[in-house]
């Protein structure tokens, strides 16, 4: 592919890019960030993306609470996330750069909307001088433009009120960008068109400042010193692509998952950040034949709603973070003792109670594994990246029907809005693995047990099969109500033999990177995975001796992961939290597991992995 | 496999499980669970299509003692728990029991929103005006004054009218009943089934342990006539013993009357006719009761329109109906591109 649109201008060849758009809820930027990743996917890149947005909705302009971002890392290498520090900063006022400067490489570019640099928009940022005159900006290559002027310069004569006109000025930043990094503007184009229909006052406006960013790029009227790049594409298996965020990934999982056990999808849900656009994304497939989505009226009901759904026979899902999963837990428990199959999905978010709705944590872990009362083990699986949710949510529901057993899939605000290439599958190509519908009254039993010790799927509608079930403790032999100690015993033997045997229809713990034994191992899990595995990787490449285990399943343990961790001298487990992971690993296999946690709200950063493991390598 | 088809005249019996039921001696729930199963054969529904869903408390504990589909679940979640079951299959014939405490304290916003939505649903709410199971405490219906373990001192928290309540969630169907009263509770449980959206029938049930004789008002040999208005569609509100008494309306104060029907008395014509039909006359008869009133039993309030929304029942099809290409066209629906 190379790059179409050369300029003038000598291209800096480097193998990875990574850009950060920053500035108020109004000036476009999530928009920004999403077209410039499709331009990027399309030029063949592998991707990483994470926006970064306020708990607000409309926070007052130009303050730095509600300054909002995107960033984007995009390249010839394999990426698994969007990077630490940008070496493109664009920021459309003194708000965003304030907050975000630190966020950029040293010696990396920095694009400023002069134009909204004045005394207001100083002041509302908090900033006593103008960090363009006072040294801030020292060791950053400047290209300052009043972007808001030349985007109304650009558009005059559309007819378009002024207001509607400056809100085009992500379009002309956008086109910028694009050219300092050798891509063209056709992808964002397109879009535009069909966003807006080719010929509307609007969408020509938008184009307009599109080609105006793109053009004064080309036409050398950048300053001298700014970068202009040249990556290569990756090398990724040729295919149909789209690049998809964690949330679609989850939505998806679930539709195909269900197709896949042959019942239909029922999904009862609430709206919380950040677990609604999965909530979104299913309850737009309403032309779906196989899809009901219900809006409960709280969390409770939700999953109420997806008990009874699959007590009568669909595979039942539903999503939330945590104070939704709070007050999940006591029916999550039902589900439990009813032994009917259903699908959890917990966004984790910052907490304790709202905490940061925005920020994303693994703070769940323990809940997820210990927060029922009563013994009520169930299986929990955790993604690893975007489109890595598609794939555990589709073993989840399998696990959920083969087993007839909640399930919870941890997930995280990150990976709900974090985005990547996804090379789509052909959905004939995944294992069906359709459910077996109890239908014979013969011997018939609410709670007898197959060969996983899972209990039959009896739904409302067959004859001969009319059972009672319920919370209340079960006969182990003929699912009446019994107070009986040892069936007591006997009934939670087998609820937590029969979570254990999960372990048994998964892949046994293999290392992700490095030798299965040696110095030091860093344990991940969840959507820690991309950061660890390229600390891992660097400091492999700088000659330390280190591997990197990674876990999906974090209930039942994979087979296999005690005698993995006997091998190394020291254990580490990196995770966004005060160390729930490394405390249940202690539990289990008495090794002297160690930590490296964050609870800022903030994914790891690749140099923060490195320098702490690092630490425990000297 | 042979699958048990309903007799044509199925015995009360035949919805019987074989299960003990173990309600205290003289509990008001043994009534209206006879009830249940003469209304259940009456209406002679397969047993394989009904689900009894219920919360937690003495109440709830009926769906054990019917040979139907059963599901004993939380506390205060059963209406939740019914309306995903009955989303998903609609074909179900789905029963709702919960109490006062199940339905109107725990789980009220469960009960707001099942009969808002307007759900299918058979909602049986048994009120004892006390919280049975866990012995006696104060309830949301428990009347001013109540002295209960939590309420020593006799209760100074005003209670709710479950039939209010359920008129003003925009309940379509609203209708109340009492335990002991067999010649008529059946005939309001089949009309409750057979009305289509959400039916809330709210049956007065002795709990007579920690509640006892709260409804004696109404079943008194002396008293009780004088106590209870029975509501039928098309006939005049009168009650008594032999209807000496009625209710009339002041049209200048928009206020129910109580009078004395006959000479020295109001005439005949000026007694106001049931119709269920009418909310504004339903809303007038939900105010009502003891001291100053009868207390109104029978269908309050019927809307005879169709419901506005109806589950759409996608989760109910036996099979499902996409194919592997449609979802692989379903993940290709946006943003595609081609490398390679
Ligand atoms: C979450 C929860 N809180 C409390 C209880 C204890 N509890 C069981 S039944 C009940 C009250 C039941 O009263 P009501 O609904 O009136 O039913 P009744 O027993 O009178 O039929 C309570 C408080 C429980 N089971 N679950
Ligand atoms: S406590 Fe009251 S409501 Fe409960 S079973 Fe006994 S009498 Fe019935
Ligand atoms: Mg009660």
């Amino acid at each position: 592919m190379g790059s179409e649109s050369g300029g003038v201008r000598e291209r800096t060849r480097v193998a990875v890019g990574v850009v950060r758009f920053a500035g108020d809820s109004g000036d476009g930027i999530q928009l920004m960030g999403s077209r410039f990743t499709q331009a990027a996917a399309e030029r063949g890149y592998d991707l990483a993306t994470v926006p970064d947005y306020p708990a607000e909705i409309r926070a007052p302009s130009g303050t730095t609470f509600g300054v909002s971002s995107f960033q984007i890392r995009f390249g010839g290498d394999a990426i698994r996330n969007p990077g630490d520090l940008a070496d493109t900063l664009v920021a459309m006022n003194p708000a965003a750069l304030k907050v975000h400067l630190d966020g950029v490489r040293e010696g990396g570019t920095v694009i400023l909307n002069t134009g909204s640099f004045n005394e207001k928009n100083l002041k509302r940022a908090g900033l006593e001088s103008d960090p363009r005159e006072d040294g801030t900006l020292k060791g950053y290559r400047l290209v300052a433009l009043d972007i808001g002027k030349q985007t109304l310069d650009a558009v005059s004569g559309l007819g378009l009120s002024r207001k509607n006109a400056a809100r085009c000025r992500n379009m002309y930043a956008l086109g910028l960008v694009l050219w300092m990094y050798g891509a063209g503007i056709e992808p964002a184009r397109a879009w535009l068109e069909e966003r807006f229909g080719a010929g509307t006052p609007v969408g020509r406006a938008n184009l307009r400042a599109l080609e105006a960013g793109h053009a004064f790029g080309e036409t050398a009227e950048l300053a001298a010193g700014a970068p202009v790049y040249d990556i290569h594409p990756a090398e990724l298996t040729p295919g149909l692509y789209r690049t998809i965020t964690g949330g679609e990934a989850l939505a998806f999982g679930l539709v195909v998952g269900a197709h896949k056990v042959g019942r239909p999808l029922f999904f009862g849900s609430y709206p919380i950040t950040p677990a609604s656009p999965v909530l979104h994304r299913l309850a737009a497939l309403r032309d779906n034949p196989d899809v009901t989505v219900f809006q409960a009226e709280d969390e409770i009901a939700a999953i109420s709603s997806c008990i009874g759904a699959s007590y009568a026979g669909c595979l039942s899902g539903t999503s939330t973070s945590g104070p939704g999963m709070a007050l999940k837990t006591e029916a999550l428990s039902l589900a439990c003792a009813a032994e009917l199959p259903l699908v959890v999905i917990d966004c984790q978010r910052s907490g304790p109670s709202t905490g940061l709705p925005t920020k994303s944590e693994q703070t769940d872990l323990m809940y997820a594994v210990w927060g029922r009362p009563g013994e009520a083990p169930l299986p929990i699986l955790a993604p690893k990246s975007p489109s890595d949710c598609f794939d555990t949510v589709v073993e989840a529901t399998r696990i959920a029907v083969r087993f007839m057993t909640p399930v919870i899939v941890l997930a995280d605000g990150y990976l709900v809005n974090a985005s990547e290439p996804w090379l789509l599958p052909n959905v004939a190509d995944i294992a069906a693995v359709p459910a077996k519908l109890h239908t014979d009254p013969e011997g018939f039993q609410p709670f007898m047990r197959d060969e996983a010790l899972a209990r039959p799927w009896a739904i409302p509608g067959t004859p001969g099969l009319e059972h009672r079930i319920g919370g209340l403790e079960r006969d182990a032999d003929t699912g009446e109500v019994s107070y009986d100690p040892e069936n007591h015993q006997r009934m939670s033997d087998l609820r937590a033999e029969k979570v254990a045997r999960v372990a048994d229809a998964l892949p046994a713990q293999k290392v992700e990177v490095g030798p299965p034994s040696g110095k030091l191992a860093v344990i991940s899990w969840g959507s820690t995975y991309g950061v660890v595995r390229e600390a891992v990787e660097e400091l492999r490449t700088e000659g330390e001796e280190v591997s990197q285990i990674h876990l999906r399943a974090l209930h039942p343990l994979p087979r296999g992961l005690g005698e993995l961790l006997a091998g190394f001298d020291r254990v580490v487990v990196a995770e966004l939290n005060s160390g729930h992971l490394r405390a249940l690993l202690r539990a289990e296999f008495l090794v002297d597991v160690e930590g490296l946690n964050q609870i800022n709200g903030m994914p790891f950063l690749v140099r923060d992995v490195k320098a702490g493991i690092r630490g425990r390598l000297m | 496999m042979n699958a048990p088809t309903v007799p044509t005249k199925p015995d009360p019996s035949y919805f019987a499980s074989e299960q003990t039921v173990r309600w205290c001696p003289g509990c008001g729930d043994y009534a209206i669970l006879k009830g249940i199963q003469r209304a259940l054969a009456e209406r002679a529904r397969p047993r394989e299509d009904t689900v009894f869903v219920s919360g937690i408390g003495c109440s709830s504990r009926l769906p054990y003692y019917l040979a139907t589909y059963g599901f004993h679940t939380i506390h205060g979640r059963a209406p939740a728990v019914a309306t995903g079951m009955k989303i998903a299959n609609p074909d179900l014939d789905i029963w709702v029991v919960t109490g006062d405490g199940d339905g109107l304290s725990i789980g009220g916003n469960h009960m707001l929103h099942a009969l808002r939505r307007d759900i299918d649903l058979n909602i049986l709410l048994f009120n004892n005006e006390i919280y049975g199971l866990t012995k006696g405490q104060l309830s949301p219906t428990s009347r001013l004054g109540t002295r209960s373990p939590t309420s020593p001192g006799g209760s100074s928290e005003r209670p709710v009218s479950a039939v209010r309540f359920a008129l003003g969630a925009g309940g379509r169907f609203v209708a109340r009943a009492l335990d002991v009263q067999q010649d008529r509770l059946p005939e309001i449980l089949v009309r409750a089934a057979n009305h289509p959206g959400a039916s809330f029938v709210e049956l007065l049930q002795n709990c007579s342990v920690y509640n006892d004789g709260a409804f004696s008002f109404l079943t008194d040999r002396e008293a009780g006539p004088r106590q209870r208005l029975h509501v039928r569609h098309g006939e005049p509100l009168r009650y008594g013993a032999d209807g000496e008494f009625g209710l009339r309306l002041d049209a200048r104060t928009m206020k129910l009357e109580a009078v004395e029907v006959g000479p020295g008395g109001c005439s005949e014509e000026e007694i106001l006719v049931h119709d269920e039909h009418n909310p504004a006359l339903a809303g007038l008869l939900a105010t009502i009761g003891p001291p100053d009133f009868p207390l109104p039993l029978g269908v309050i309030y019927c809307d005879p329109a169709a419901p506005a929304s109806r589950p759409v029942g996608k989760a109910a099809q036996p099979a499902i109906r996409t194919t592997d290409e449609e979802l692989t066209a379903m993940l290709a629906s946006e943003g595609t591109y081609q490398l390679t």
